[in-house]
């Protein structure tokens, strides 16, 4: 029990932002004062509620290259209905978001599944082609603060019990997609079909089906964080969150979902991204250049990976002794 | 999942017959198709200056495809070929401050593309990582690289002879660049399709572990895909840097995408295996006239990228359409 803990991926993750954060609090204690704290945990919960669909999709042995120019898109289309009708209560914004995220994710489930184009063929069109419709709709304008109403920018910022509702959505999501993915079929077909996609077959599973399903919801949270994102950041224009997608992979991958399908957590996606979301917020605070990041994230990356190889090297004997055992 | 275009045919096609039907000869009715219809659709489009500019859209860009279209082939892919060519200009523009002539310019460049090939096929091929994760993660290291040293600066300064590369012409309007692009195509169609090495490369691309026993070094293969894939993205960095004379951390930013995107409209199988560089090169003209044509009708950018996505699923998504329809 306590070796499979210490070599969980998860709780490995977990020490490390651990280790991250006492290194960064001998010299700036203000860093881990629980206001700082949530602060970032509030920054990092659009790359946590992107990182969760885009999880289930690698799951499948997809990749979704899309979510950011999806979210770029839906922020864009409820801003500018934000600016036409600033009357349209929030509760309907949601909808809208969650709706066309939706919609522009079943189009990459619907090209995987029907056509069995490979899916990041599918998104790397999908991808150019959200970003240039974000193009058409504004004209390449921007849409700005003062044009959006005070009750579409307010509803992330809104607080409850202390932290703002664009923190509790992605504890929210974290809650439900632990839910829909351990105690669910949908949940467990996922994990299915990015292990084995044959045997799912044989077990009843219709792998192109299950995969749409998982572009489906990777599409619904982006919208959902459409929205979030244009209003918390009181700005909409075709370029917002550019390159996103690829932070959005990394989350996962230094969250110990493997690329190869099948293997991953709601859990390690959520501390994939937090690992990123303390770096990003810690390097202005240790006071080296912003311009660092990405090169550390570039290793973060590139060392996770490599730690996810051997890893999963260890976990295939750690199953055949237990086996052995057994007998 | 076998479908039936794996099942073996009773009588082999003739070869014009199958040269008819082949994804190469679609792709030239579309690049045909385009070239007329720009022709109607500006007066400006038949013009030698004017298509020769047009060149410049592709032209470095396909370089690199050839290279990848090699790594795809085989199996892999590389999404860092943007960051190499920002790594490799940065190098190039530090190399100047340091007094540096074009001899050593174009050393640094091809040296520096080559270490990150290097890098890349070590991480895929010794330690045996998933090559779409490594390069997403070079990706970010290389131009993070590039940020590190150049911050919000930019190099300039570069000698007066290093702009023949990006901007030279060898003869009337036939540029430098278009020459290289020539050339290397020819490179790259006879180490595809006229030697064992190219032989090689589809066995790896269709059955990694059925090539390892048939006595071909399969890390070997793919570590040299990288290593040419590097190069390939140095040279192009050496002839865009030149052509646009400064060096930026964001340079050529979003390019690995446009490169894939041109390999895989021609007709190379993203998951491995198939594909030929006549593809490759007739691809990149379709690009490159697709850009050129609705940048003469004053087409934003943003908006040849919807057509330029649009053409990548709809070459992809009609032929299985039709597959599908018939069989009904």
């Amino acid at each position: 029990m306590i070796k499979s803990l210490t070599t969980s991926r998860e709780v490995l993750l977990f020490a490390a932002i651990a280790v991250l954060l006492g290194l960064i609090a001998t010299r700036f204690p203000g860093f881990v004062a629980p206001s700082n704290l949530a602060d970032v945990f509030n920054d990092t919960s659009p790359l946590i509620l992107l990182a969760i669909g885009q999880m289930i999709v690698i799951l499948t042995k997809c990749i979704d290259l899309s979510v950011a120019a999806n979210l770029a898109l839906t922020g864009m289309v409820v801003a500018m209905i934000n600016v036409a009708m600033p009357g349209v209560p929030v509760a309907v914004i949601l909808v809208i978001a969650v709706g066309l995220g939706t919609l522009l994710g079943m189009i990459n489930g619907l090209l995987v599944w029907k056509l069995d184009i490979p899916p990041i063929v599918v998104t790397l069109g999908t991808m150019t082609i959200f970003r240039g419709i974000i193009f058409l709709l504004s004209d390449g304008k921007w849409v700005n603060s003062h044009e959006m109403s005070a009750t579409f920018k307010a509803f992330p910022r809104a607080e409850f019990l202390g932290l703002p509702v664009l923190s509790w959505t992605a504890i929210l999501a974290v809650i439900v997609f632990t839910i829909v993915m351990t105690r669910t079929t949908l949940g467990r077909a996922f994990y299915a079909v990015g292990g084995n996609a044959h045997a799912a077959t044989y077990t009843g599973i219709n792998v192109g089906k299950t995969q749409f399903w998982a572009f489906t919801i990777s599409g619904a949270l982006a919208g959902l964080t459409g929205y979030l994102w244009v209003s918390r950041y009181a700005v909409a224009y075709v370029d917002i969150a550019s390159g996103f997608e690829l932070d959005v992979v990394a989350a996962c991958v230094i969250g110990g979902v493997s690329i190869a399908g099948g293997l991953g957590s709601i859990g390690g996606a959520l501390l994939g991204a937090l690992f990123l979301g303390v770096i990003k917020n810690a390097l202005p605070v240790i006071n080296i250049s912003p311009f660092w990041q990405l090169a550390i994230s570039g290793s973060a990356i590139i060392i996770a990976v490599a730690v996810n190889a051997r890893a999963n090297r260890e976990k295939g004997r750690i199953i055949l002794k237990s086996a052995e055992q057994a007998a | 999942m076998t479908t039936p275009a794996n099942a073996i045919p009773d009588r082999l096609q003739t070869p014009w017959e199958s040269r008819l039907k082949s994804w190469e000869a679609l792709l030239l009715l579309v690049a045909i198709a385009i070239f007329i219809a720009n022709s109607f659709a500006s007066p400006y489009f038949l013009n030698a200056w004017n298509l020769s500019d047009a060149t410049f859209n592709f032209t470095e860009k396909a370089m690199i495809a050839f290279a990848m279209a090699l790594l795809i082939i085989s199996g892999e892919i590389d999404l860092s070929v943007a960051a190499i060519i920002a790594l490799a200009s940065t190098a190039m523009g530090a190399a100047v401050q340091a007094g540096a002539g074009t001899p050593v310019l174009i050393l640094v460049g091809l040296g520096t593309g080559l270490l990150c090939g290097a890098f890349n096929g070590v991480l895929v091929t010794r330690m045996g990582l998933p090559s779409i994760v490594v390069t997403i993660g070079t990706m970010s290291l290389f131009r993070g690289i590039s940020y590190i040293v150049l911050g919000d600066q930019a190099y300039r300064g570069y000698p007066s002879d290093f702009a023949f590369f990006g901007q030279g012409y060898v003869w009337w309007v036939i540029s430098f660049e278009f020459v290289l692009f020539a050339i290397i195509a020819v490179i790259y169609f006879v180490i595809l399709h006229k030697t064992n090495f190219g032989r090689s490369v589809y066995a790896i691309g269709n059955n990694p572990t059925g090539a390892l026993f048939s006595g071909i070094r399969v890390n070997r293969v793919k570590f040299i895909l990288f290593l040419l894939t590097g190069l390939m993205a140095g040279i192009a960095a050496i002839c865009l840097t030149s052509r646009l004379g400064s060096t930026r951390p964001s340079i050529a930013f979003g390019w690995e995408l446009e490169v894939v995107t041109m390999v895989v409209l021609g007709g190379v199988n993203i998951l491995g295996g198939s594909g030929t560089i006549p593809g490759v090169v007739i691809a990149a003209f379709v690009i490159g006239l697709v850009t050129f044509g609705l940048g003469l009708l004053n087409v934003p950018g943003i908006v040849m990228s919807i057509v330029v996505g649009a053409l990548l699923i709809g070459v992809i998504a009609l032929p299985r359409l039709w597959s599908q329809w018939r069989q009904r």
